[in-house]
């Protein structure tokens, strides 16, 4: 048996050990800190959505799915439009089926595994559609859980997923707490909105906002006071989704509800 | 005899030594730390690069208008003009190059997108003239009657009124 | 078609692209990890806290754990989608995720229990040497163990009582440095899950923790499970041996089955030990998140309470920890009893696993529906192959097939070790 003395000195040198490999992990770069202080950046993409003209056509999802390259009949995509329907009894009934890739053309609210739940008009007290699109994130889980350095954020705050270097672990999907990660179909790694980063890196709009009939959409320069979308946030009231998460989303939105989830 | 006892260490070591050199094979050159720092920078540079250069489907209203003027004016004068003209009428890609025609989507389901009537007073939507998809003449396309151009009820297609 | 759909049953709302993308192997992940882990700290109950009644057992669970630490690998393999690209995690690893240290972390560990059955072994494997030397005519059966021995010793052959202490100095550093190796490596894993902020049901600082008391009871469970059917099989044989050649020596039963429950009952001991630990930590996470009563307790009360009442309270906590707790405690511990109560605690500690992965898929992040896993039974195409039934039964198998390939070259019972 050991003694008291030694089983101190082991266990010294036991923690100690165990902390040389952990300080190890951190890494100073000079880099780091110097990316940390750098404002020289004049552009930050963010996204405004008013869901008070939002009327579900589903136009949206149908151009993001042709322009990004996202099988048409899988049932994952960028973007997607919920409907949310209250009722007289205080009950909110939400579904996107197919994620509105062909609008909603029915009262009835698909329950999934329950099948369509049909709502007589006149006990709807409330009801409206909601555009969800990847928030951008300030400050991305996903990005900070890809254990591989495959997904990012570039300099004007669009977060990208590298194909040639995702290892498809899923963590990233399992990290976003908006769910708008899935698996791409064909190419088998992550995949995401990225704001039609090809687009408006180009000075065009994302595909999604020029699909969009009634201006429910929109997409500007966070950091331009002058940018449309920008003066919006800027001077009337706006809101985030799950704030609680502390991602600090970079989607606005307009006329949200409480009982968006 | 020397110290038999580090020999497992040697071999880690040459493990570490072995994994180090692969890594500098398969690692691209510009993978590193940018911007955002080590947290959200961490990548390969180049692969900014690539999404810049996905191709644009989508091209909007702009290059129609260029070649198909008279009909954007008269267009841009009905109820519709708020639609893209890509939303029913397809991508652009390099049209008229490649694709020198395109497929026009004439379907019922287009429609309904919209007119499909779905009585929500809170919102656009129940604003919208509309039908019971399941009632309106279930098995016609709406194009058979209606011009979708110019889509006001007294524009309807002669013979359909007739 | 989307990863994942195949299986995947929606009810209510769920958003667009969730789907249980987690699914069986990344239950048999941490499952094998925590049987390493629990194998490893059983082995250095005796190495380095000199437990002697352990002797027997701890040499085998060393062994065992070489055999099961690929296998702890093997299922993260299998739920990748890029699955070549696996070595990215060595090669541009992203510390601040944290999957990334996974490959160091297990490298390093991997290197300690080879290191540490290297010392063991080495006596053996100098003699094995000489021995085969020695011989005259050698088999091409021999001549390929004279080859494999010298490799392993990797010239070194001093077998002095120096030589002989050094390694037993060597074994006991390598069980002690081994041992907070162990619990990262799967107190890491429980942070995975952890560390999840998205995920109402996964997101505790307790998580890591109840990984590794949980790690440790499976881990100990199934060496000792083990054990029991090895030695009931050498029994049969020895048995058998006497029936055929009497003159010889041979161990009779009486004598291997006293030894038997001599491990057993002291094993047992470390296990219920762990077991109620691991309890205690569940319950208290259980108890918490009710009184706390935060947003996403509605929707987690609904999975624990209705959904997974079954699996959680009936076959994990039930089944697996109170009636193998019954089996250990009751006086008068047989073999047979402790094997039962073994088997249990496996299952009990797999449910628990099922029910934080799966479970925790099992609710809408939207908290306004549920997704059910129907585990796929019999393979269509290599997805459902991977991330059903059969690929968790071929990973499960592994490490036995594994242990009798090492014991060849190895054996781990009847053998002089430098320890």
């Amino acid at each position: 048996m050991i003694n008291r003395r030694q089983f101190c000195k082991r266990a010294i040198i036991a923690v100690g050990g165990l902390m040389l490999p952990l300080a190890a992990l951190e890494i100073f770069d000079p880099r780091t800190l110097q990316a940390e202080k750098e404002t020289g950046n004049k552009t930050r993409w963010g996204f405004l959505v008013d869901t008070r003209k939002c009327v579900g056509c589903g136009f949206c999802v149908k151009a993001c799915k042709i322009e990004n390259e996202v099988p048409y009949d899988a049932n994952v995509t960028r973007t997607w439009v919920e409907r949310y329907v209250v009722t007289r009894d205080g009950k909110t009934y939400i579904d996107s089926p197919k994620g509105a890739r062909d609008g909603f053309t029915s009262p009835k609210i698909d329950q999934n595994h329950h099948g369509m739940h049909e709502i007589p008009p006149q006990e709807v007290t409330k009801a409206f559609f909601v555009p969800k699109l990847c928030n951008q994130c300030e400050n991305p889980p996903c990005v900070q859980v890809c254990p591989v350095g495959a997904t990012y954020q570039t300099e004007d705050g669009v977060v990208l997923i590298d194909r040639t270097w995702c290892i498809g672990c899923g963590y990233c999907i399992m990290g976003c707490p908006y769910s708008v990660r899935f698996f791409h179909p064909v190419h088998h790694v992550a995949e995401k909105c990225n704001f039609c980063y090809h687009r408006i890196s180009q000075g065009m709009k994302t595909a999604c906002v020029d699909a969009c009939p009634f201006g429910a959409r929109s997409v500007g320069n966070l950091k331009d006071p002058d940018d449309p979308v920008t003066r919006i946030i800027m001077t009337e009231r706006v809101s985030v989704l799950k704030e609680e998460y502390g991602t600090k989303p970079q989607v606005f939105y307009l006329g949200l509800s409480k009982e968006v989830k | 005899m020397k110290n038999h006892v580090l020999r497992p260490l040697y071999v880690a070591l040459a493990l570490v030594g072995f994994i180090l050199f692969v890594r500098k094979l398969l690692v691209p050159v510009d993978f590193g730390i940018y911007e955002r720092g080590y947290m959200y920078g961490w990548h390969r540079k180049s692969n900014e690069a690539e999404w810049k250069g996905v191709r644009i489907k989508y091209k909007t209203d702009k290059g129609c208008r260029d070649c198909h003027r008279d009909k954007y004016e008269e267009i841009s004068k009905s109820g519709h003009s708020i639609i893209s003209c890509e939303n029913c009428h397809g991508p652009r890609y390099e049209h008229p190059k490649d694709p020198p025609g395109l497929t026009v989507d004439r379907s019922r389901g287009l429609c309904v997108r919209c007119h499909a009537h779905i009585p929500y007073m809170t919102g656009g939507r129940g604003d919208i003239p509309g039908i019971d998809p399941e009632k309106h003449y279930p098995q016609a396309e709406c194009v058979m009657c209606h011009l979708s151009h110019n889509p006001k009820p007294m524009n309807q297609k002669r013979e359909a009124r007739s | 078609m989307g990863h994942g759909e195949v299986w995947t049953l929606k009810e209510f709302f769920v958003y667009p692209n969730e789907y249980i993308y987690w699914s069986i192997q990344i239950v048999m992940y941490p499952f094998m990890t925590g049987l390493v882990a629990g194998a490893f700290v059983l082995s250095s109950l005796y190495h380095v806290f000199g437990l002697k009644q352990l002797k027997d057992i701890a040499r085998f669970s060393l062994v065992f754990s070489l055999a099961l630490l690929p296998v702890a690998m093997m299922p993260l393999m299998l739920h990748l989608q890029q699955p070549l690209r696996g070595i990215n995690v060595m090669m541009t690893p992203h510390f601040t995720s944290a999957i990334a240290a996974f490959g160091i972390v297990f490298t390093t560990y991997g290197l300690i229990v080879a290191s540490e059955i290297w010392f063991v072994y080495r006596r053996f494997i100098v003699e094995s040497v000489l021995e085969l030397r020695a011989k005259g005519e050698k088999t091409s059966a021999e001549w390929l163990k004279l080859t494999i021995y010298s490799v392993l010793s990797m010239g070194a052959m001093d077998l002095s009582p120096e030589a002989l202490n050094k390694d037993e100095r060597a074994v006991t550093i390598l069980a002690g440095v081994g041992i907070p190796v162990a619990c990262f490596l799967h107190g890491y894993a429980g942070f995975i899950f952890g560390s999840v902020k998205a995920n109402a049901l996964w997101m505790t600082p307790l998580m890591p923790v109840i990984f590794i008391c949980s790690a440790v009871v499976s881990g100990i469970a199934l060496c000792l499970l083990t054990y029991i059917l090895t030695m009931e099989i050498r029994k049969l044989i020895a048995a058998y041996n006497r029936k055929t050649y009497p003159k010889e020596q041979h161990p009779s039963p009486e004598e291997l089955g006293s030894v038997e429950l001599h491990v057993v009952k002291t094993t047992a001991k470390y296990l219920v030990m762990f077991l109620v630990l691991a309890i205690t930590l569940e319950l208290l996470d259980l108890i918490f998140r009710g009184y706390t009563a935060v947003r996403s307790w509605d929707i987690l009360r609904r999975v624990i309470y209705e959904k997974d009442f079954v699996k959680i309270f009936v076959l994990q906590y039930g089944m697996g920890n109170l009636i193998p707790f019954l089996l250990f405690l009751v006086p008068g511990l047989t073999v047979r009893r402790a094997a039962v109560g073994c088997a249990l605690c496996l299952v009990g500690i797999f449910m628990m696993r099922w029910n934080v992965v799966i479970g925790g898929q099992a609710f809408s992040g939207s908290f306004a529906g549920f997704m059910e896993y129907k585990l796929p039974l019999w393979p269509d195409d290599l997805e459902t192959f991977k991330e059903g039934l059969m690929g968790a039964l071929m990973v499960a198998a592994t490490p036995f097939v594994l242990f009798y390939t090492i014991t060849r070259i190895l054996p781990v019972f009847g053998v002089k070790d430098s320890h």
